[in-house]
């Protein structure tokens, strides 16, 4: 990971031992995907933690930075720095990988890059205590309340969308997997599973063509007893999903945090072995 | 006469949009990259510490090119101590002129090519044509597109986007084949009958070069079909064009680098020719030329090298980054409008062909994935320096575009203008959003709503909910 000149390294925040966390909403859960926020903070509770919400934060920044606008990614992205600093939280938590890697990987470059060392400093401490929900959730001592010893709710056969930033850049593979099959899910193989959807942010638009066609090309892969597409980032679902329902397809598209919070709400409501 | 490149004549998204369109195209293309891909995981599966010999060779690459000069005047001197010549280009038209030259004084009516990229760049075909040398591809895949007079759409396997019917209809439409069946077998028997002829009536060889090794002064081609051989011995005299990057100091770092080659490219362990070749003819040999030259050619490569994106010259033109990528696997290669496709081309075009107009947007061909820094033998950070070009040319934007990302962290630095917006955005017109309304209204709806269905946002805001305290 890159780090700025003249700075150690920052030891890691380990999420077992977080009691609070202040969580990053994303833009996109924000307006199009609340219920993706609802579910997740569920969880995170459900984890043992306390939750909270600065509200001073905005976007990542991540469109304008993709897209060569450092300086104006660095003014966004700083409001959110500054909102999610001053929380004062002993971890961040982020449901979506994409924006993660933004702030974990990205924000220090970035406001190097700009000239802003302080905020640089600053993003790198932030970033050594920032997680993806799913790797976060995975790390507690209790993830959900639904065990893979006794699973007292048969979850959907779903497809795993692995998606790019955290997949390669923060290397979080297993974490969302273990969930879901710990929430009852069973996990179809499929073949395509970790190649690009084609959102990209504004290459979604940009290159409107290219980008439905990858699409397609996933989607025609996926095997056919899977019900659902699971996956930790929102873009991407929504791109899938568009892309789904333009083509007829009446698979469901869901982020990793509904599908455990709805397993968890089951495994609640049923009781399970040896309670009764 | 080769085919022409697009760049500049129409956008990149026409450019792609028609190549997408292609479905045919992009089922060859699928099955093509996934043979590679898959061939190539095979062919690491047999070394021990893969990540180590990346490493290796990412830092010999680094090194080498850190002390280039150098390293380039001792393989200089080394080839003209065995007997050959060397042309220092600044240009393509300089290698070309000297390349030219040779032909001429030689009176060749006849070249023989082995496949090369560095030719493609500097359009060489077209400059031996005009001083009336025939030049013939000899490398399977580049001989068929020459015919149809197309260009090579991906730097190791130039006809990828072809199958074999596409190959027969060639034969039999440029070739006079007289209705050859679309049978490998065949339409290779086929063509080996035509280069042969070739081969033994060429004067000039032109090669490529894959790697240079300094110690000795050889250079090293690898290639599959023994075209690159005969082209370098046949003919009676001999060209190898070589990017002046594609050097190493030593032996031992040849081995290195050629053993992740194959395995990288066609998931070989090791191509079937892998030809050495230091100097023309000695009085005991049995062949080769009576004149050797190798033309270094810098054509922008010393600018890059100075420059913050000097990195992608450690590239050893593999093509693995151009087989894993989900955008190359849907365009092919064509769509990127210049010699080199795939993440490597769109990282290169704008630096080597940064004069051709359109050659920027290229930073624009990738959803920055990362899938090609993974399957980067050298572990070139490619996403990296695709985000560089890409504020290269955001700092070359016109006026609205800047002014358009300006509005736009002016407002959302703000607390109160961004929750103004995610209001809006959730308010009751929201439903506007899935409608025809939302196509011309709001900005990109019309490109998404191209095969993709609108999203709707939801009624009401994850921090509108937090505030009421409903969570």
């Amino acid at each position: 990971m890159w780090q700025p000149e003249g700075m150690n390294a920052i030891k890691p925040v380990d999420a077992a031992s977080a009691s609070r966390v202040s969580f990053f909403i994303t833009c996109m859960v924000d307006v199009f995907a609340p219920d993706v926020g609802e579910a997740a903070v569920r969880m995170l509770r459900e984890s043992g933690c306390e939750v909270s919400c600065p509200l001073g934060q905005t976007c990542c920044g991540q469109p304008a930075w993709n897209s060569g606008f450092a300086a104006d990614a660095a003014r966004v992205a700083r409001t959110s720095l500054d909102a999610l600093e001053a929380d004062d939280a002993d971890a961040v938590v982020v449901p979506a990988g994409s924006c993660a890697t933004m702030i974990k990987v990205f924000w220090p470059e970035l406001f190097e890059l700009v000239g802003d060392h302080d905020a640089a400093a600053r993003a790198q401490r932030l970033g050594a205590k920032t997680f993806e929900l799913t790797s976060f959730l995975d790390a507690r001592p209790s993830p959900n309340r639904v065990d893979q010893s006794a699973p007292a709710h048969r979850g959907p056969t779903i497809a795993y969308h692995h998606s790019c930033h955290m997949l390669r850049e923060l290397r979080i593979h297993d974490a969302p997997l273990a969930l879901l099959e710990r929430a009852g899910c069973t996990i179809a193989d499929w073949p395509d599973g970790d190649r690009c959807c084609g959102f990209g942010g504004l290459f979604s638009v940009k290159l409107p063509e290219t980008s439905v066609a990858m699409a397609e090309a996933k989607l025609a892969s996926l095997p056919a007893e899977v019900e659902m597409v699971v996956g930790s980032d929102s873009s991407c679902l929504m791109h899938l999903a568009g892309r789904a329902k333009a083509e007829g397809r009446t698979i469901a598209f869901r982020h990793t945090a509904e599908v455990i919070a709805a397993a968890a709400i089951a495994g609640a409501a049923i009781p399970r072995k040896g309670q009764a | 006469m080769s085919g022409h490149h697009t760049l500049g004549t129409a956008t990149l998204r026409e450019r792609q949009a028609s190549a997408v369109a292609d479905t045919a195209l992009r089922g060859k293309l699928a099955r093509a990259s996934e043979i590679f891909t898959t061939r190539k995981a095979g062919a690491f599966a047999l070394i021990d510490d893969v990540d180590g010999l990346r490493q290796a060779a990412r830092s010999i690459r680094s090194d080498i090119n850190s002390r280039l000069p150098s390293v380039l005047e001792r393989f200089a001197d080394n080839v003209m101590a065995a007997g050959g010549n060397i042309c220092w280009a600044k240009t393509g038209a300089e290698a070309n002129a000297y390349i030219v030259n040779v032909a001429k004084r030689i009176g060749a009516k006849t070249a023989a090519k082995g496949k090369s990229m560095a030719t493609e760049e500097i359009e060489l075909n077209g400059a031996l044509e005009a001083a009336g040398c025939e030049v013939v591809e000899t490398d399977l895949g580049e001989w068929i597109i020459q015919l149809d007079e197309q260009t090579p759409s991906h730097i190791i396997a130039p006809a990828i986007h072809l199958d074999r019917y596409d190959i027969a209809r060639i034969f039999d439409e440029r070739a006079n084949a007289g209705g050859i069946e679309p049978i490998p077998e065949v339409m290779n028997a086929f063509a080996r009958g035509r280069l042969r002829e070739k081969f033994l009536a060429a004067e000039l060889g032109v090669t490529g070069c894959n790697l240079a090794i300094a110690e000795s002064g050889s250079i090293l081609l690898v290639e599959n079909e023994g075209n690159g051989r005969m082209s370098s011995t046949l003919p009676r005299v001999h060209i190898a064009v070589m990017g002046m990057e594609r050097i190493v100091e030593t032996w031992a770092e040849a081995d290195l680098i050629v053993n992740l080659l194959a395995r990288s490219g066609t998931g070989q362990h090791i191509s079937v020719y892998t030809n050495i070749v230091t100097g023309p003819r000695r009085p005991e040999d049995v062949d080769g030329p009576e004149e050797f030259h190798v033309v270094i050619l810098d054509n922008g490569r010393s600018e890059l090298l100075a420059s913050d994106l000097h990195e992608m010259l450690d590239c050893i033109r593999c093509g693995a980054c151009l087989n894993v990528c989900p955008v190359y696997r849907q365009t092919g290669g064509h769509a990127y409008g210049w010699v080199y496709s795939g993440p490597m081309g769109a990282v290169l075009t704008p630096l080597l062909a940064g004069h051709v107009e359109g050659s920027q947007e290229l930073a624009n061909a990738s959803t920055l994935c990362g899938a090609c820094m993974d399957a980067c033998p050298v572990g070139i950070p490619l996403q990296d320096l695709l985000l560089s070009l890409r504020r290269t040319k955001a700092a070359k934007a016109g006026a609205a575009e800047k002014a358009g990302w300006r509005a736009w962290s002016a407002a959302w630095s703000h607390r109160s203008i961004y929750e103004a917006s995610v209001v809006a955005a959730t308010s009751p017109a929201r439903k506007l959003a899935g409608s025809r309304v939302a196509t011309k209204l709001v900005p990109g709806a019309g490109r998404w709503a191209l095969g993709r269905e609108l999203p709707t946002p939801a009624s009401s805001s994850f921090r509108s909910r937090w505030k009421k305290g409903d969570l």
